[in-house]
């Protein structure tokens, strides 16, 4: 390697800092606790439960950091995802309606609930904050109202399903304790496909410029995400195979990454929050994409509130309480900025993931949620923290 | 008569550029000093090294005031010696009482209780030493900028300063309010104050002025003694431009196209707060292929209204008028809409609403025309990539590396950036809204070089500019407005300052 190569990989490095400490920064947590808990946390029953139970603020901060991006919050959706969760029981419970007809109406309510507040954000510029504390209320007290203060449930199979289901091993029975064949190969075929995608977008730079990121970087980086994603694969496959609810995630975390890395949408998202005046003097509609991002953000909350009332298997209306806090905390502990135009998809995923293991690593070894509230807080504090410092040094 | 300050070899440079090289000033105690210099020579730059906005450390040096070395480490402690500065733009709280703002900060208190009656009393005494007779329980918000300039006057009073310096102080005054302060100043040197006043306005120096330092690119070029009226405008001017006017402006041939490119007709715009005001009034004007048309003005004129309200309404209500390019009526109600038209417009304020700071040169340069580097929706890296390397080489964007983030280039490359930005977006017409405020003359030299090469590949150039030596350079022809409408227009041949001053002027 030339004096030169190294010298850019170092500089590469220093300028993506933030990404990929964040990696490091979760890849260090779950050590940590892998020893703490005498090896429980990389247990594959642990995992499946891992994912289990943050797949809702998985979902949720995947649509908040488009908001954030935007320059607005959503303080709201915790309480949307209770009164998805009580409509969706009203309606199957109650009504006896079929789940292929509820799921969908309940997503179009979300993303109608998401444009209701967005256009008073985005067509009469009433402060986000306003607006979705408005909505959380307002949302908190229907869903009293929907359940009548009661506890609705339980939910059919196919409901269930949704997030405590796994998806079944063509290649062999549905036999418990078997190791998941199916589940397996679906991690190899990622495994696989994403360097060759990378690949491929590497060559298409290369025809009109010089690749920015070295080579070793990418080579590293797609050895430790194939490893990972092996690796995990293998500990769910010994056990019950993939969650469903893991590949529906999975695919919302590409379509995402997709959306903002790749199409003029994204990029016009990021102009907005990096400076609105400027990119509606470059002819972009920011109103229309203000109320893109709350629609969106609305249904993806939806489809959280369905995801955890199918997890609980009923629908009360304690659900959802606090959970906007724990998605906004996700989406800043993965670098977004408050001021918005800054920040990534996987970012906010990672942000989740590590508030998750956190969760469940200090539930193992049995520190008290008190404790865990302040160590939480402080996890918060310390990302924001490294963020600006990293800012002021550049 | 003794020195109250000097400033030894003041060197001070930013990330590519050297705002002042080895810069030297000295002033004596009582007198009123003036700086001189175009935008952007370093005059700011000067007296925020002298004042601590950039503190000891920072610069290469020395500062002696008042008989020793200082070392200031920010503003606070160049207050606690008696050095007041007013900024051009006013540092006042809106929603706060004139008394509030006097004393923000160096509150008259007794453990952090507020002495009201104290601090009115005082206020009413500061207030009749600059003249203002304002109730101090008035809000800031409620006085008009002039007297708004004498409460940030009676606030440095309030300091018990010893130099005070005013950056531009009547920039946005009217006439006789201009006076007024004058007036106070030569009043406070007579009670022993020494003032540095930086002005653009030769006439107001020349009338208050001791000496005067003049300032050109960064380097103190000659300090004149104004005393006794021996000093002219002329002698200000020559020293200030340095080199004489027809080397300032690249060499151009006009070809300019017999049929009008676009043509805007009766256009009119009301104030978006104010329905009574009209800030754009009846406009007609037109520019040809291949031509540079100059907007002349003074300072709210409604030159950057009429340019932002045709381009898609982006200012004011009650827009009504039409545009035409090539003879056929076009739809310019939104951005988007004036964008496909074939218009562009660079806005004055580059930070505030042309560039996101935090972005790379590339996501800048491509933002108004993504569909350009884009299949359905999605957008191809690579030609990203190379529309930036094309622009960085052609229009000579100073940087190692176009994924740089804007925001660490100088302002003569940002304005390059925001040029290219528009050239990729491929206007038919482009409007320049003081398209070389605020960077250095080497950089203005360039957009001159890129305005001429617009104009010379056929685009209308439409530039909007408060300094008339620009627009006598570089256009072809010059409107004049004053007051929303447009007083006149002038052939290049026959303009001159005078000329357009008195057309201003012409009611």
């Amino acid at each position: 390697m030339t004096d030169t190569e190294t010298k850019s990989i170092g500089y590469y490095l220093r300028t993506h800092i933030r990404e990929y400490g964040m990696v490091v920064a979760l890849v260090a947590i779950l050590a940590f606790f892998q020893v703490l808990t005498d090896g429980i946390m990389l247990k594959p029953v642990n995992l499946t439960n891992l994912f289990l139970q943050n797949s809702y603020i998985i979902i949720m901060a995947v649509g908040m950091l488009l908001v954030i991006v935007g320059g607005n919050i959503d303080l709201s959706v915790g309480s949307v995802v209770g009164f998805i969760g009580a409509l969706a029981a009203v309606m199957i419970v109650n009504w006896d309606l079929p789940t292929v007809f509820v799921v969908p109406a309940c997503l179009v309510v979300g993303a109608i609930i998401g444009a209701a507040q967005g256009y008073w954000v985005a067509y009469w510029r009433i402060p986000s904050f306003i607006v979705t504390l408005a909505g959380m209320l307002v949302f908190k007290g229907l869903t009293l109202a929907l359940l009548g203060g009661a506890s609705v449930g339980p939910f059919p199979d196919v409901f269930q399903g949704m997030s405590s289901g796994f998806i079944p091993d063509f290649f062999g029975g549905l036999i418990e304790g078997r190791f998941n064949l199916f589940s397996m190969t679906l991690g190899v075929a990622l495994a696989a496909i994403l360097p060759i995608i990378g690949l491929r977008s590497r060559a298409k730079q290369a025809k009109f410029a010089a690749v920015e990121e070295p080579m070793v970087v990418f080579v590293t980086k797609h050895a430790v995400a194939g490893i990972a994603i092996l690796f995990v694969t293998y500990l769910l496959s010994t056990y019950r195979g993939l969650p469903n609810i893991l590949v529906i995630m999975a695919v919302l975390i590409a379509i995402f990454t997709f959306l903002t890395n790749s199409t003029t949408l994204g990029r016009r998202i990021y102009a907005l929050g990096g400076n609105e005046k400027a990119a509606k003097l470059s002819g972009i509609n920011t109103k229309r994409l203000t109320f893109f991002t709350f629609a969106n953000m609305g249904m993806l909350a939806a489809l959280a509130g369905l995801v955890f009332a199918a997890r609980l298997n009923t629908a009360t209306p304690k659900a959802g309480l606090a959970f906007e806090l724990d998605v906004i905390a996700a989406v800043f502990i993965g670098g977004a900025s408050m001021s918005g135009g800054v920040g990534k998809v996987i970012g906010a995923v990672v942000g989740a993931l590590i508030m998750g293991v956190m969760n469940n690593g200090m539930s193992i070894i049995g520190v008290g949620i008190d404790w865990q509230q302040v160590i939480k807080g402080l996890v918060l504090l310390a990302a924001v923290i490294f963020d600006v410092y990293n800012k002021n040094k550049a | 008569m003794d020195t109250i300050l000097e400033m030894k070899n003041i060197t001070k440079t930013f990330p590519g550029v050297k705002a002042l090289d080895d810069v030297s000033l000295k002033v004596e105690r009582g007198e009123i000093h003036a700086l001189c210099g175009e935008n952007g020579a370093g005059k700011s730059t000067l007296m925020k090294v002298l004042s601590g906005v950039y503190p000891h450390g920072t610069y290469d040096g020395d500062i002696l005031y008042d008989g020793g070395v200082q070392e200031f480490k920010d503003i606070r402690d160049s207050e606690d010696r008696g050095i007041i500065i007013i900024h051009q733009e006013l540092a006042l709280v809106p929603l706060l009482s004139i008394a509030e703002n006097i004393f923000l900060g160096n509150e008259m208190s007794e453990n952090g209780i507020v002495n009201w009656p104290a601090t009115f009393a005082r206020t009413g005494e500061l207030l009749k030493k600059v003249g203002l007779k304002e109730n101090p329980a008035t809000l800031v918000t409620n006085i008009g900028v002039g007297k708004q300039q004498l409460v940030e006057i009676a606030k440095a009073l309030s300091k018990k300063v010893k130099l005070l310096i005013l950056d531009e102080p009547t920039a946005s005054l009217q006439e006789n309010d201009s006076q007024k302060l004058l007036d106070l100043l030569l009043e406070f040197k007579a009670q022993g104050i020494t003032s540095i006043l930086i002005s653009h306005k030769l006439n107001e120096i020349n009338r208050v002025a001791d000496r005067i330092t003049i300032i050109r690119d960064g380097k103190a070029i000659s300090t004149l003694d104004a005393r006794g009226g021996k000093i002219t405008e002329d002698d200000i001017v020559k020293d200030m431009v340095g080199r004489d006017m027809a080397h300032r402006y690249p060499e151009r041939t006009p070809n300019i196209g017999t049929d009008k490119l676009m043509e805007v007709r009766n256009w009119s715009a009301t104030h978006p707060l104010h329905p009574e005001r009209k800030v754009v009034d009846n406009v007609n004007i037109d520019v040809a292929a291949g031509e540079v048309v100059g907007i002349a003005g003074l300072m709210g004129a409604g030159r950057t209204e009429l340019a932002m309200s045709i381009f898609g309404q982006s200012y004011g209500t009650e827009i009504s008028g039409e545009v035409l390019i090539n003879g056929k009526p076009v739809d310019v109600s939104t951005v988007e809409k004036a964008i496909e038209s074939g218009l562009a417009y660079v806005t004055e304020d580059r930070k505030e609403m042309g560039l996101i700071l935090e972005e790379s040169i590339t996501t800048n340069i491509t933002l108004a025309n993504l569909d350009g580097v884009a299949e359905n929706g999605v957008l191809n890296d690579g030609a990203e990539r190379s529309v930036a390397e094309e622009y960085r080489e052609k229009i000579n964007i100073r940087t190692p590396n176009v994924a740089q983030k804007v925001m660490n280039l100088s302002g003569g490359n940002q304005q390059k950036v925001v040029l290219s930005k528009w050239l990729f977006a491929a206007p038919e017409v482009l409007i320049l809204d003081e398209p070389t405020r605020g960077i250095d003359v080497g950089a203005k030299y360039e957009i001159y070089t890129i305005i001429n090469q617009l104009a010379a590949d056929g685009k209308g150039v439409i530039m909007i500019s408060s300094e008339m030596p620009e627009l006598l350079g570089m256009c072809d022809r010059i409107y004049v407005m004053n007051e929303g409408e447009i007083k006149g227009q002038l052939a290049a041949k026959d303009a001159s300052q005078e000329a357009i001053m008195r057309m201003i002027l012409k009611a």
